[in-house]
């Protein structure tokens, strides 16, 4: 039969010379590679005492913007939810009182704002429809829990501080092409 | 009874019929898309402009093409007329000029508003706008306005189409409120801000193709694609009491009238229905309300097709005992 590569290769029961016979040389030739393991580098590393950086695009726990001057800035439209393809948005809106101006940008805000982290799958749909530039996946891991309702993650988990430092960034997400974009005259009614 | 062709498809049409309506009869694509025509209220029409059609035959006794562009809504059929709509890039061009000017002082709040989802203007500037604007000056703004308890107006998503002044001097009585100044600078109005006490005023929600005119006791509830459209009735003494409600779970958020596949209310309803009966024993719930396919509210909604199959097929069975 004509072989279909050429690498099989005909096993023939040879006699096996004396040098072969007594395996010693094999047995150290083997030990030399195991022992030449030693002096390499080592791909493992001690978690979790050591981490390794993340890409600033990998798409972990996500976080709800606020402006520069630290208004929310989710305005509870529900494209998120829509886009959602596991379902794990859900929203409540409510209408902005007179005088929270600095806490809320728009007329309408998320009220209630829930991700059940459970459900959602990070694929970063969501991210992708927020007009607002409010929703972004950031390189942040999701904790562990202990039971499944703390894994529905409210607005006191999701929003970011107010203060300069708890501010997430997420820079590296809006790539020059992304913030030129946005530098457009027709986004104005977005800032 | 004229013969009209609209882009190659012909049909005979009563004497007094517009282009657009000749249009909906053939159905399909080839329909113009209109924001200020009406089927239900008389007059309406022929200010928006999205409907305009380019007559190429005026009729068989004078086939000379129509000049310019007409607007489908206003101009009757002759016989032998021959209509171009989408197979005249002319029309198509001037179509998306027309979208630019609607949005040039529209604020674009569509992530605010509640009429987003079911906004007559957010699908046409889909279909025929432009990405970007090109207008450099300020949009002009309003402050918002409480027509009366149940009524919020939006100035600045008003697109001028004067459907609501239609609904309040055909449907209601008394007319408080219309346009005031010109051009430019004409605003929607109620005189010193006065209540529409009308009890059919709350129509004017409904025939407002943009989220000028919305639902107070409906205000930021729901997107409207959360919720769920079903057909229900009860006996009204004002109005035929015939409804959709829009429920999210057990609760009904929001009442409206029934709406065509053209999105102009069948019946109008009056104000004890829409903003006073808000729970489900009020009603008699026939069943979902048949949503368009391509609309974002049929998104995650499925429709009893097995019930309105058995209907479509006892309507054909009728339909071929009645031949025999």
């Amino acid at each position: 039969m004509q072989p279909l590569t050429n690498r099989s290769k005909v096993v023939v029961k040879k006699e096996m010379s004396l040098y072969e016979r007594i395996y010693l040389p094999a047995v150290i030739s083997g030990m030399m590679i195991t022992f030449s393991h030693f002096f390499r580098k080592k791909p493992t590393i001690q978690y979790p005492e050591q981490t390794r950086a993340f890409s600033g695009v990998y798409r972990g726990q996500h976080v709800l913007k606020r402006d520069d001057n630290g208004a929310e800035r989710c305005t509870a439209c529900g494209l998120c939810a829509v886009a959602c393809p596991a379902e794990a948005i859900t929203m409540t809106a409510a209408e902005r009182k007179p005088g929270e101006e600095k806490l809320y940008r728009e007329e309408k805000y998320a009220a209630v704002y829930e991700i059940n982290m459970l459900r959602c799958i990070f694929c970063g749909d969501c991210e992708d429809a927020c007009p607002k530039e409010a929703i972004f996946l950031t390189d942040r891991k999701v904790n562990s829990e202990v039971n499944r309702k703390s894994f529905i993650y409210g607005k006191n988990v999701l929003v970011e501080g107010i203060e300069k430092e708890k501010r997430v960034d997420v820079s590296l997400r809006q790539t020059a092409a992304v913030l030129a974009f946005k530098k457009h005259k027709e986004f104005d009614h977005n800032s | 009874m004229p013969k009209v062709t609209i882009d190659g498809q012909s049909i005979e049409v009563p004497d007094g019929t517009t282009i657009l309506q000749a249009a909906r009869m053939i159905g399909g694509e080839n329909v113009p898309p209109a924001m200020c025509y009406h089927s239900k209220l008389k007059t309406s029409g022929g200010y928006c402009r999205t409907c305009i059609v380019k007559v190429s035959k005026g009729s068989d006794k004078d086939p000379r093409p129509m000049p310019k562009l007409v607007p489908s809504c206003r101009t009757t059929v002759m016989d032998g007329m021959e209509v171009q709509n989408n197979t005249s890039p002319e029309v198509l061009e001037a179509r998306r000029g027309v979208v630019e000017f609607l949005l040039i002082n529209h604020p674009l709040d569509c992530p605010v508003c509640d009429q987003a989802g079911e906004c007559h203007l957010q699908d046409l500037g889909y279909e025929n706008g432009a990405a970007n604007t090109r207008y450099d000056f300020k949009r002009r703004k309003f402050k918002q306005i409480d027509i009366g308890p149940y009524i919020k107006l939006h100035m600045t998503r008003c697109i001028m189409c004067f459907r609501c002044v239609k609904v309040a001097d055909q449907i209601t009585d008394n007319r408080v409120h219309g346009m005031l100044n010109r051009g430019d600078a004409s605003e929607i109005s109620t005189y010193i801000e006065n209540v529409i006490s009308n009890d059919f005023s709350g129509n004017v929600i409904d025939v407002c193709p943009v989220g000028a005119l919305t639902d107070r006791t409906f205000r930021f509830k729901s997107r409207v694609w959360f919720t769920k459209p079903m057909d229900a009735h009860r006996n009204c003494t004002k109005c035929s009491g015939k409804v959709t409600l829009w429920e999210k779970g057990e609760e009904v958020l929001r009442v409206t009238t029934r709406k065509d596949k053209w999105g102009e209310s069948e019946e109008w309803i009056c104000n004890e229905c829409r903003f006073e009966k808000k729970h489900i024993n009020d009603w008699v719930v026939e069943g979902p309300r048949h949503i368009d396919p391509h609309s974002v509210i049929s998104l995650n909604h499925y429709e009893n097709v097995a019930a309105k199959l058995k209907l479509d097929i006892a309507k054909q069975q009728k339909q071929l005992a009645s031949k025999k």
